[in-house]
């Protein structure tokens, strides 16, 4: 499937088998409108909302495996002190869309994605695909993404009057705190 | 009615999904402010409400006029505590979150570890995966069928699915040892060799066990009140049921022939024959009808795997990965290097993100995961099909009766452990 034509496109990218879209986070509903009524993708699966913070800061060291699979008898560090491909900001949305027609023999899937910062919004897609609703809420929920337009934009997990995002990478896991730890 | 005819007549024209908010259903202000409209809290406590969900109703007499599900009671942050785990260490995880259809949880993150790895399991693991899947599938629609005929009425039907659902627990301990929670499969392939003695005790209850279903069918289905509570309610429409994200049974239900098995193939799904059932009125009757012909169907696949199990190694052949044999660890130095670096540090993962879907009993259940190249997860998310299926509790509820409430609510078959996370 062509995906050149989709609007307020950023890249287009194809990778084990998963075609990735990228658009500018203001022209996602337009986006979206054009790949549910152009291409077929009528099914929303999944909202994930993601935090890359501290992503690219440290190096991941040891075995690398590669596509072609895992050689036992290579080296362990020839991957050593590689680091990750850096991301645009701190948080995605990817939309996982399916098209669904009864009857089909194969299913076609694309992962819709934007990019947003810290206190910046995302549009809301509840009125594209009412399904995002919930998944929206989540992701405001767990990792404190904005949705605007939203209709309903509350905690869905968590308790109401929780503080945080619990998703977000500065959320400490939480745990007891010993005596006699750390520079005591 | 023939098949066709049934397919022709539309349940209902428009859509039903209320606006402006999709998941509530909001009562008329007329009626609010003329009618004598009643509130009513159904949970979290409420005995069939399946764990722990609250509704929160609003009746006129006997008719629901709104209704607002909430949740997050079981909110247990899997996801979180998988990022702080090993690849390896957090496949125990997706399997508590539905705790119904344990395996095929497992397999969604076991089958993206090995995407993202780039690993193809040994064909033995492939078709072994396939048949515990559906042991599992079968599990889980038992459960389902024991829980929500008790809902209604049919309390004798519990103890008949209770009794099936033992001899498959039964089974999954022989092969894992326990008997829920099971964390057998794992990337690269299964934990341990198939153990003698399973093939033939799978058999022996695949042999048994349609002729069960059939007898649990005769019990429901020739039963003037089980028609009567399950026929033409909680309608949803194809149209609504794609739009509000349904999948599974309750997709299949309403008209849709989606099936992600034949779709999009994974494991041995190509390799066996099975049947789709789909059914069109889109009611809790159908739903219900989906559900038995896809055990029959899943047995069928079970005694196709038990048929065409290859011989071979069970887990491939990677000492990166997957644990050395325990025997070698007293004659082996490399043997005791590698079960040391896997056990403390487990093994890395190449950076990349994927998005695997497999057909769960209650529809696709998928997982994203992000890898930044290290031996944790930087994402894992699960795409729970019981948190989708409680949108649609606002489109089926509509102007129903409360009694029929808990039949719908039932019908969409939602573990709140999936839900919630």
């Amino acid at each position: 499937m062509n995906f050149a034509d989709v609007p307020r496109l950023t890249s287009v990218t194809e990778e084990r088998g998963e075609t990735t879209v990228v658009v500018e986070t203001a022209g996602l509903r337009e986006a979206s409108e054009y790949l549910r009524d152009e291409s077929g993708f009528n099914f929303l699966a999944d909202i994930t909302a993601t935090d890359y913070l501290g992503w690219n800061e440290r190096t991941v060291a040891g075995y690398w495996g590669h596509r072609g699979g895992r050689d036992i008898n290579r080296p362990g560090s020839w991957g050593l002190a590689k680091k990750p491909e850096p991301k645009p900001k701190r948080f995605s949305v990817s939309y996982h869309l399916v098209s669904v027609v009864s009857g089909a023999r194969r299913a076609t899937r694309v992962r819709l994605q934007v990019w947003c910062d810290e206190g910046e919004s995302v549009p809301s897609v509840v009125s594209v695909w009412p399904t995002a609703d919930w998944h929206e809420r989540e992701a405001y929920d767990l990792m404190g993404i904005e949705f605007e337009g939203h209709p309903n934009l509350k905690r869905i997990l968590m308790d109401d009057d929780w503080q945080g995002h619990p998703l977000r990478k500065d959320y400490p896991i939480g745990g007891e705190p010993v005596r006699f730890s750390g520079a005591e | 009615m023939t098949l066709a005819a049934r397919k022709q007549a539309p349940i209902y024209t428009g859509t039903r999904i209320p606006s402006p908010i999709p998941s509530v259903l909001q009562v008329d202000p007329v009626l609010r402010e003329e009618g004598d409209i009643l509130e009513v809290n159904f949970g979290p406590n409420h005995p069939s409400t399946h764990g722990v969900l609250r509704l929160i109703v609003e009746l006129n007499g006997e008719r629901v006029e709104g209704v607002e599900a909430v949740i997050g009671y079981l909110h247990t942050g899997f996801e979180k505590n998988m990022e702080q785990k090993t690849w390896w260490k957090a496949i125990t995880y997706p399997e508590r979150i539905d705790y119904l259809s344990f395996q095929i949880n497992e397999l969604a993150f076991v089958l993206a570890i090995e995407k993202l790895l780039g690993v193809e399991p040994p064909p033995k693991a492939t078709w072994m995966r396939t048949l515990l899947c559906e042991l599992s599938r079968i599990h889980s629609h038992l459960i389902w069928l024991g829980t929500g005929a008790l809902e209604l009425g049919a309390i004798s039907l519990l103890w008949y699915c209770f009794r099936e659902r033992d001899a498959v627990l039964d089974l999954f301990e022989l092969v894992t040892g326990v008997r829920m929670h099971t964390r057998y499969f794992q990337a690269g392939g299964l934990a341990e060799d198939i153990p003698p003695g399973f093939f033939m005790e799978c058999r022996k209850f695949a042999d048994v066990f349609p002729g069960r279903v059939d007898e649990y069918e005769a019990l429901l289905d020739r039963q003037a009140i089980w028609l009567e509570r399950t026929k033409g309610i909680g309608l949803l429409s194809a149209e609504d049921a794609i739009a509000l994200g349904q999948s599974g049974p309750v997709l299949r239900a309403s008209g849709v022939d989606w099936d992600l098995r034949k779709v999009q193939p994974y494991l041995a799904y190509d390799q066996v024959d099975f049947h789709v059932p789909v059914y069109f009125n889109g009611d809790v009757y159908d739903r219900y009808k989906v559900r038995m012909d896809e055990m029959r169907e899943s047995t069928r696949i079970v005694q196709q795997c038990l048929d065409g199990m290859p011989e071979g190694p069970w887990t491939v052949d990677d000492r990166k990965i997957v644990l050395p044999p325990r025997h070698e660890l007293h004659t082996s130095m490399e043997s005791l290097i590698h079960h040391f670096k896997l056990v403390t540090e487990g093994y890395r993962v190449p950076a990349g993100e994927v998005y695997v879907a497999v057909e769960s009993a209650r529809g696709e259940l998928g997982c994203y995961v992000v890898s930044d190249g290290g031996s944790k997860p930087w994402r894992v998310k699960f795409r729970a099909p019981s948190f989708v299926a409680l949108e649609a509790t606002a489109t089926t509820v509509a102007g129903s009766l409360v009694a029929d409430l808990i039949a719908i609510l039932g019908s969409l078959d939602t573990v709140m452990g999936d839900c919630d996370r």
